[in-house]
């Protein structure tokens, strides 16, 4: 209800007086009050939104990868849990879950819900999907996340409950149920080519590479979408996104640059929304070799950079500093660390007393994600005032992540948002398949497996406090930043969550939008 | 007429020649490329063992020259095989991308050949005269905007500042005839200058031509010398030049296409180099190859019928 004064208060001025003008206009047209007019929804209408391209342009959803995958996903498919603003879980399918004392054996209650042909979502389309998905034949991207489910001694207790055993006690098992991917389909399906979903939205049609058309789910559990038609549209380059959403050709466009941003906000013709906390920046240095290896040019990095310079000159200010930690704004995040700032003399310290004092290190990066090739440079312009040699190489930017996974010693970074403890449980123990900063620590393992078998949430918040006071001292990972991830809207476009990290449940979340 | 058979016969086995090459080439050069199709299908989740298990379902574990093979084995059955990323067959790909890329290029050669023509007689009427040098200095200024600025100023001026005509294509072709006239201006721009440049210099050669200084002397009007007897003659290298224009057409659509969301050939191929998808390359380069092959046949075959006696093809 109050998405209007919110919506003023992130725009500004010039977004204050076209909700006014808007409002006026309907006020001239209907019998309600105008406040009122902007603060209801409005049923029906088609709502085309445009997302950057080159997906697998099938509509399997356990196949989804990249931004305009999930939306499709999402809009057609459930799944148990999704991730909130804090990124903590917040049930969907999934009614309730509840552990039992040795958190090994979780056990999930359905809501009643009903896939678009009318039948109801039951424990075994929740098995068929997890086993689906956990194939090892198959490369499916949730496939991870799910490993810690023991599939083949789960079980359905009855068509609404089912118990899921684990591999091992894990008290954040509720992100499994909302991994990205993770999606609920009806039992035995195979055939993604008209799918049938419990989504808000149902399959209407697609045409491969252009456009998938859905209609408006009257029976979704949650209540029905205001919106009678939902079309996604694709365009790889962003200055078509902006020209399809200027034109009138697009009501909502995915993925702008923060210089497009700056050049429309506040004029009128649309409407820039700032999904914060979105993507974290930063460099990831490898612990295990010179020479990172030593934590003390670790600590040295640390100190080199200016975070608002990077965030300043990389992102042209679109997004937050960082200090050193994954997760800002997340739950388990240590917001009460102090940040770090640049300090050239206490690096150079550092650097003597490792026995480092002409250093050159190869940083690694690529035009992969916005803003990438240019924190490197700025960076190896601030470690030349540390008296580091920085030398920038830019790599191909399909193969960049493998390239950097277990290559090279100091490469550009990013991260969409996740829950705290699955970055650390993909990407900073010794059993990580991501490990790019190859943080290889039994103790710092022994304190994952400490807080997944702590059922008390201050004990096991104090644990977390503990492994990320660890990574801050001296880890790998040198996080500068967060970027906003850019969405922008047509005036017209109500209901946007300002408030939601990309990849969580308000975003892309087109069953609550409609058109004013 | 033998001897043209003959001719014909030894450009048309050059071309396949030459058709069946690009394939070959296309391949060697996409396997060069770093990573293949598992590793740029994993993108920012390259776990070693997911890479392994994608590689194992897309066959890319076994040695290139066995894949080749294959590949050119199906293509001889006239199987072009299917995506590595989405299964879809090769020909989907290409009989979606055809449509919008052929009607492109279809109309922005129907806009070149009679706009070409009429600049360049028009500039030769009077060799450095005011209008032979409006038209020469303005093509000369076109012709230097690459496609990508062009049609980013013309979106921006025509389409979003003006609001006469459609941004980009987003939401199909099919439904708003209207959004192909910025791409097809584009596409047309360049090509007109190069072309209308090359039909003046060889208007102004033949116009020189003894045969036409004869006609003169027999006291035909200037209109008719100009456009029965000059024009056919200068049309010989424009013809070459308008045939690689259409090889052109194909690679600057890769740029329109992508500016104005043209769900064409360019798109496909776009998006198979950048995810390594093999087989639709493939595809992609034995249709480009045959349409070059087939389009200089053609402009061959058309300068020689122009003009016999220059021998400008072969």
């Amino acid at each position: 209800m109050n998405q209007l004064p919110r919506r003023q208060f992130l725009l500004g001025t010039g977004a204050a007086a076209l909700a006014l003008t808007t409002a006026a206009g309907c006020g001239t047209g209907s019998t309600r009050a105008p406040a009122a007019d902007a603060a209801s929804p409005r049923q029906g209408g088609r709502l085309r939104a445009v997302f950057a391209g080159g997906g697998n342009e099938t509509l399997d959803p356990h196949l989804t990868n990249l931004f305009v995958d999930a939306a499709r996903a999402k809009a057609l498919f459930d799944k148990l849990a999704d991730y909130g603003p804090d990124l903590a879980a917040v049930p969907r399918l999934a009614e309730s879950w509840e552990p039992d004392a040795t958190l090994r054996t979780w056990t999930v209650k359905l809501r009643r819900a009903a896939f678009h042909d009318g039948r109801p979502v039951t424990a075994d389309d929740v098995l068929y999907s997890y086993r689906r998905i956990a194939d090892p034949e198959r490369a499916f991207r949730a496939r991870a996340s799910l490993e810690p489910i023991d599939l083949a001694a789960s079980r359905a207790l009855d068509p609404a409950t089912v118990a899921f055993r684990l591999k091992r006690p894990y008290a954040e098992f509720p992100n499994v149920l909302a991994a990205f991917g993770a999606y609920i389909v009806p039992g035995g399906t195979e055939d993604f080519t008209a799918p049938v979903g419990s989504g808000p939205f149902r399959f209407t049609s697609f045409t491969p590479g252009r456009s998938l058309l859905l209609a408006r789910n009257p029976d979704h559990w949650e209540g029905a979408p205001h919106l009678d038609e939902l079309e996604l549209l694709v365009a790889a380059e962003e200055s078509a996104r902006v020209s399809a959403l200027l034109g009138g050709q697009a009501d909502y466009a995915h993925e702008l640059n923060p210089a497009t941003a700056r050049a429309h906000q506040g004029k009128g013709r649309i409407e820039v929304v700032r999904l914060r906390n979105s993507a974290m920046q930063g460099f990831v240095m490898k612990t295990d070799r010179p020479p990172f290896d030593d934590e003390r040019v670790r600590r040295a990095f640390f100190l080199i950079a200016d975070r608002r310079e990077l965030v300043d000159g990389a992102l042209s200010g679109a997004g937050e500093i960082g200090n050193d930690l994954f997760g800002k704004g997340c739950r388990y995040y240590p917001a009460d660390l102090p940040q770090r700032t640049q300090d050239l003399e206490g690096a150079r310290a550092l650097l003597r007393a490792a026995g480092a004092g002409n250093l050159k290190v190869t940083l690694d990066t690529s035009p992969v994600a916005a803003g990438f090739v240019e924190a490197a440079g700025i960076f190896k312009e601030q470690a030349a005032r540390a008296g580091v040699t920085v030398e920038v190489r830019v790599g191909n930017k399909d193969t960049y992540w493998k390239d950097v996974l277990d290559g090279g010693t100091f490469a550009s970074y990013r991260s969409g948002a996740m829950p705290i403890e699955s970055h650390l449980s993909q990407r900073l123990l010794s059993t990580s398949t991501t490990n790019a900063t190859h943080w290889k620590r039994p103790d710092f393992d022994e304190l994952y497996a400490r807080a997944q078998s702590t059922a008390d949430p201050a004990a096991r918040t104090a644990l977390y406090e503990r492994m990320q006071r660890r990574l801050h001292d001296g880890g790998g990972f040198l996080v500068w930043g967060f970027a906003d991830w850019i969405v922008a809207t047509a005036p017209r476009v109500r209901g946007v969550a300002p408030d939601a990290p990309a990849n969580t449940l308000d975003w892309a979340r087109f069953d609550r939008l409609w058109l004013a | 007429m033998t001897s043209l058979r003959s001719w014909t016969g030894r450009r048309l086995a050059l071309g396949l020649g030459q058709a069946a090459a690009v394939p070959a080439l296309v391949f060697v050069l996409t396997e060069a490329l770093p990573g293949d199709a598992a590793d740029a299908l994993a993108g920012d989740d390259p776990d070693p063992r997911r890479i392994a298990v994608l590689r194992a379902a897309m066959h890319l574990d076994r040695p290139a020259r066995q894949r080749f093979l294959d590949w050119a084995g199906g293509l001889l059955r006239g199987d072009l095989g299917t995506s590595l990323v989405s299964g879809r067959p090769v020909t989907r790909y290409l009989a979606d991308g055809l449509a919008p890329t052929l009607l492109l290029a279809a109309l922005a050669l129907a806009l070149l050949v009679p706009l070409s023509l009429l600049l360049g007689v028009l500039a030769a009427g009077r060799e450095g005269g005011p209008l032979d040098r409006a038209i020469g200095s303005a093509t000369l200024a076109v012709y230097a905007v690459p496609e990508f600025a062009l049609g980013v100023l013309l979106v921006s001026v025509v389409a979003l500042r003006l609001g006469w005509l459609p941004p980009t294509a987003v939401g199909g072709v099919r439904e708003q005839p209207a959004v192909l006239v910025l791409p097809v201006l584009v596409l047309v721009a360049r090509p007109l200058c190069s072309i209308s440049r090359l039909v003046r210099a060889g208007m102004l050669a033949a116009l020189d031509a003894p045969h036409v200084r004869q006609a003169r002397r027999h006291g035909l009007s200037e209109a008719r010398i100009r456009w029965t007897h000059a024009l056919p003659n200068a049309l010989a290298p424009a013809a070459q030049q308008l045939a690689r224009t259409c090889d052109w057409l194909l690679c600057g659509v890769v740029v329109v296409e992508a500016l104005f969301v043209v769900p064409g050939l360019g798109t496909v191929l776009l998006d198979a180099v950048a995810a390594r998808d093999v087989p639709v390359v493939q595809g992609l380069a034995v249709v480009f190859g045959l349409f070059t092959v087939v389009l200089n046949l053609a402009a061959d075959l058309l300068a020689r019928r122009l003009a016999p006696r220059s021998e400008a093809a072969a």
